[in-house]
């Protein structure tokens, strides 16, 4: 007997070779037990190949939200062996952990021997061939299902969405595969999670990319201009679907210099834009964000952040773009940055950006991540917000127009071409209130004061930051980081520790005023974040005072800030 | 605004004109240039508000403030990217570029062929002096390969590139070659490069009277009307143009393919998209 009583959560791993059908099997089981009630992430781990590399589907389900990634795995069902061991530092497993074969893989690699977790054999695929058409994926979601305890029903009802009823060849092998896998399940129990009472209601199951698509569209995104690049391609393939629907369009680009480029141009033109890429695409966008900071043009750029520098490690996450993001442009250049803090906070937080850039007339660095970005969570349908996003224009009929007058907000209204007697030309170079080229100090400064103004005098108080709970200590974190502490900080709250978290949605500019209220109280400091040399810890000690105590926490990419370790750190920083 | 009233301006030359004055030498082709965007323009009896000229860097690329429209100057070698942006949320508009050889050719090359491989409904002017001027005096992709200069003192030794050539190749829809020199001529060239539907390319000779001081007088004895009548065979264009020497002026393609993406931006409520997330 492993467990007794409801566990909190259930994490399940599927692994097997690229093409094998774990990505598919793992959404599937998503889905099934969100039929049932569940809530639960899938998260995607596989190396740079398309066919034939390793690939890892990472379920773990909950009667509660989940966001990030839990501690543990509870199973590990592995099609085959083939290259589980690159990932074995990203699949912590322990004795009270089940390891699900297939005899026909061969042995058990030691690195999973030695975690001491049981093993349960089951001849997937030798299963599979009996039925024509039959995948081992399919038995093994059979077997998984079952061991949870999923009605066959709420499977069968998710395959057949998936397959869809105009293939009943491959839906009626998906079927008698997921019998004989649940027949041939293993004689063992593993955590059982508490049976939600009601059906669910306006649930949304999304990925962070796609929440950040439907976010720049509520925003208001009309253009997306793009070039493919990993994390980041879903972003553009979702609003490519989208945005015809929509009323606006995508252009496939043919680099990030393009984009960027594209962006601006439909933005000047009067339609709010965006595009989406990852750290070697943003590298190639630096010197065009500056020319819509000198140029005041809206846009909004989506960095999906993956391990870098350089190429990196393309398909995992790192939260190591903070810099760029905030002190690349050359140049005295005050622009936006913003991070979504979960899946579900890509919504607001893209819609927000959009906000934030066209009201402020600059460039908004939006500082997403893999792990949110290619993760699917089931989560509560969000709350309906509108910022009442509306670009200031001049109002006709113009007269004497100076597109970069000086205002008491810093932001001057912006003609749209075909606006009559709002012509001007949106320039890299200095220029005066009217837009005209300049080398004179006077004008040079007066538009740096301008550009730094509207930044300054903005209200950002609504949405800089998430701030939960008291204590003498807490934890500062930014972006996709912050689900994890949110976990481990319940727990230490069911253990009698007070923590608060702060949790960073805006970087930049940077808002000392409101760090300092939001840290009242506060003796010890531990910032957490994803990135080896603390990019964070320092932007943080560049502009904000903070209590005496500080902790660094900087942890490295590709593998994910777990809730335990963060428990550790706070027992370890409550009773110092 | 008042449509009819609108649709009763007329257009001067002057109304297209700036109060910017141009940083050009005295001299420079790309004087004669600003005045065929103005000709043209009255010409084609567009409202300056319906226009936008936007450029990259170089001299050729300060063209925008000089004009009366709206326009955008960008970096160094995006101002196709740029331009194909607006044109997508604006089909309305008239979107003209404004460029030079090394901004165009050197550091914008790649958006050149893409440019024109999309057929977006643009005029791409190239005002090509064979020199960097605004950098004073450095060899550009269509500087001969023996040309002097401080950065290639026995010159580049390199063979230039045939911006016609790629644009054919590429996919645009208009070739023309233009000498600032002709002021009538070459303001028809552009005149019917705007009207004139999907991707037009129009390359001005335009001497640079400093760093290429004998250019003005050995081009103007040069050029000359291309004698071959027009074609929309790509075929017949490519032998023609793979045999010109430079300086044959004239339309030297017109192509029929369809422009790129035209329809205008709309307004919805998009909240149907969720639709597809509710579980």
């Amino acid at each position: 007997m492993i467990t007794s009583g409801e566990a909190v959560s259930l994490s399940i791993a599927l692994t097997g070779s690229g093409g094998a059908g774990v990505m598919t099997a793992g959404q599937l089981l998503l889905e099934a037990a969100t039929r049932c009630g569940l809530y639960g992430l899938m998260t995607r781990s596989t190396g740079p190949q398309i066919r034939g590399g390793e690939a890892a589907a990472m379920v773990r389900l909950s009667p509660k939200v989940v966001q990030s990634p839990g501690d543990r795995f509870d199973v590990l069902l592995a099609l085959d062996f083939d290259n589980v061991q690159r990932f074995a530092a990203e699949l912590p497993l322990d004795s009270s952990g089940l390891i699900i074969a297939d005899p026909a893989a061969g042995d058990i690699p030691a690195f999973l021997r030695a975690s001491g977790a049981r093993v349960a054999q089951v001849p997937m695929a030798k299963l599979a061939k009996s039925v024509s058409g039959g995948r081992s994926a399919m038995i093994a979601l059979g077997v998984l299902a079952r061991l949870i305890g999923l009605p066959e029903q709420a499977v069968s009802d998710a395959v057949a969405a998936s397959i869809g009823r105009r293939k009943p060849e491959a839906l009626a092998a998906s079927e008698e595969a997921l019998q004989l896998g649940s027949a041939h399940a293993p004689d063992v129990t593993i955590p059982r999670l508490a049976t939600p009472a009601s059906k669910p209601q306006g649930r949304w199951s999304i990925s962070g990319n796609e929440a950040t698509g439907y976010g720049a569209i509520r925003g208001g995104v009309k253009f997306v201009g793009g070039y493919p690049i990993t994390p980041a391609t879903e972003i553009l393939e979702w609003m490519a679907g989208a945005l015809p629907q929509c009323g606006g369009a995508l252009v496939q680009a043919e680099d990030e210099l393009a984009s960027i480029n594209m962006v601006m141009g439909a933005s000047f033109g009067g339609a709010p834009a965006l595009t989406a890429t990852a750290g070697p695409g943003l590298s190639l966008m630096i010197e065009s964000l500056g020319l819509a900071v000198a140029s005041e043009t809206p846009i909004v750029v989506v960095d999906v952040m993956r391990s870098g520098p350089s190429t990196g490690i393309a398909t995992k996450s790192e939260q190591s773009d903070l810099n760029i993001a905030v002190y690349g442009l050359h140049g005295d250049a005050p622009h936006v940055v913003t991070a979504p803090l979960s899946i579900s906070d890509c919504l607001l937080t893209a819609q927000w950006s959009v906000h934030l850039a066209e009201s402020l007339q600059t460039p908004v660095i939006v500082l997403s991540d893999q792990s949110i970005g290619q993760a699917r969570a089931v989560i509560d349908r969000p709350k309906e917000i509108s910022f009442g996003t509306r670009r200031l224009t001049p109002t006709e009929p113009i007269d004497n127009y100076a597109r970069y007058a000086a205002t008491e907000s810093g932001v001057s209204p912006m003609s749209i071409p075909g606006q009559r007697c709002g012509q001007y030309t949106a320039d890299g170079l200095t220029h005066n209130a009217r837009g005209v080229p300049s080398s004179q100090a006077q004008d040079h400064v007066e538009q740096l004061h301008k550009r730094q103004h509207k930044l300054d005098a903005f209200d950002f108080s609504t949405h800089w930051a998430e701030i939960d709970g008291q204590g003498e200590l807490a934890l500062l974190t930014w972006g996709s980081s912050s689900e994890p502490l949110r976990e481990a900080i319940e727990i230490a709250r069911s253990q009698g520790i007070n923590v608060k978290l702060i949790a960073l949605r805006l970087i930049s500019p940077p808002q000392p005023a409101l760090l300092a209220r939001a840290l009242e109280g506060v003796r010890r400091v531990l910032v957490i974040e994803q990135s080896h040399g603390a990019q964070f810890w320092r932007y943080l000690r560049a502009y904000y005072d903070l209590p005496a105590e500080v902790v660094s926490i900087a942890c490295p990419g590709p593998l994910p800030i777990r809730p335990g370790e963060v428990l550790a750190h706070i027992q370890k920083g409550a009773s110092a | 605004m008042n449509r009819m009233a609108d649709m009763r301006r007329e257009f001067k030359p002057a109304d297209y004109k700036s109060s910017v004055k141009p940083v050009w030498c005295p001299g420079c082709g790309d004087h004669s240039v600003l005045l065929m965007f103005q000709r043209a323009l009255a010409e084609l009896a567009l409202p300056p508000e319906q226009v936008a000229i936007v450029s990259g860097i170089g001299c050729s690329s300060r063209i925008p403030a000089y004009t009366n429209c709206y326009g955008f100057h960008g970096v160094h070698g995006r101002s196709l990217p740029l331009a194909t942006g607006l044109k997508v949320a604006r089909p309305d508009l008239t979107v003209i570029v404004a460029s030079g050889d090394g901004d165009g050719f050197s550091i914008g090359g790649n958006h050149f062929l893409h440019a024109c491989r999309r057929n977006i409904d643009v005029t791409y002017i190239v005002m090509d002096n064979r020199i960097y001027g605004m950098t004073k005096g450095q060899p550009s992709p269509t500087t001969e390969p023996d040309w002097e200069t401080d950065i290639a003192p026995e010159g580049t030794g390199v063979t230039p590139f045939h911006p016609l050539v790629i644009a054919l190749a590429s996919g645009a829809n208009f070739i023309a070659r233009g000498f600032s020199g002709d002021l009538a001529g070459c303001t028809r060239l552009i005149v019917e490069a705007v009207r004139w539907p999907g991707f037009s390319f129009v390359q001005i000779l335009s001497p640079c009277v400093t760093f290429r001081a004998d250019q003005q007088k050995a081009w103007r004895e040069q050029v000359r009307k291309a004698v071959v009548p027009e074609t929309d065979d790509p075929a017949r264009a490519a032998r023609r143009l793979m045999t010109d020497d430079g300086f044959n002026t004239g339309i030297l393609y017109r192509g029929k393919r369809e422009a790129y993406r035209q329809q205008p931006f709309g307004d919805c409520d998009p909240s149907f998209l969720e639709a597809e997330f509710e579980v």
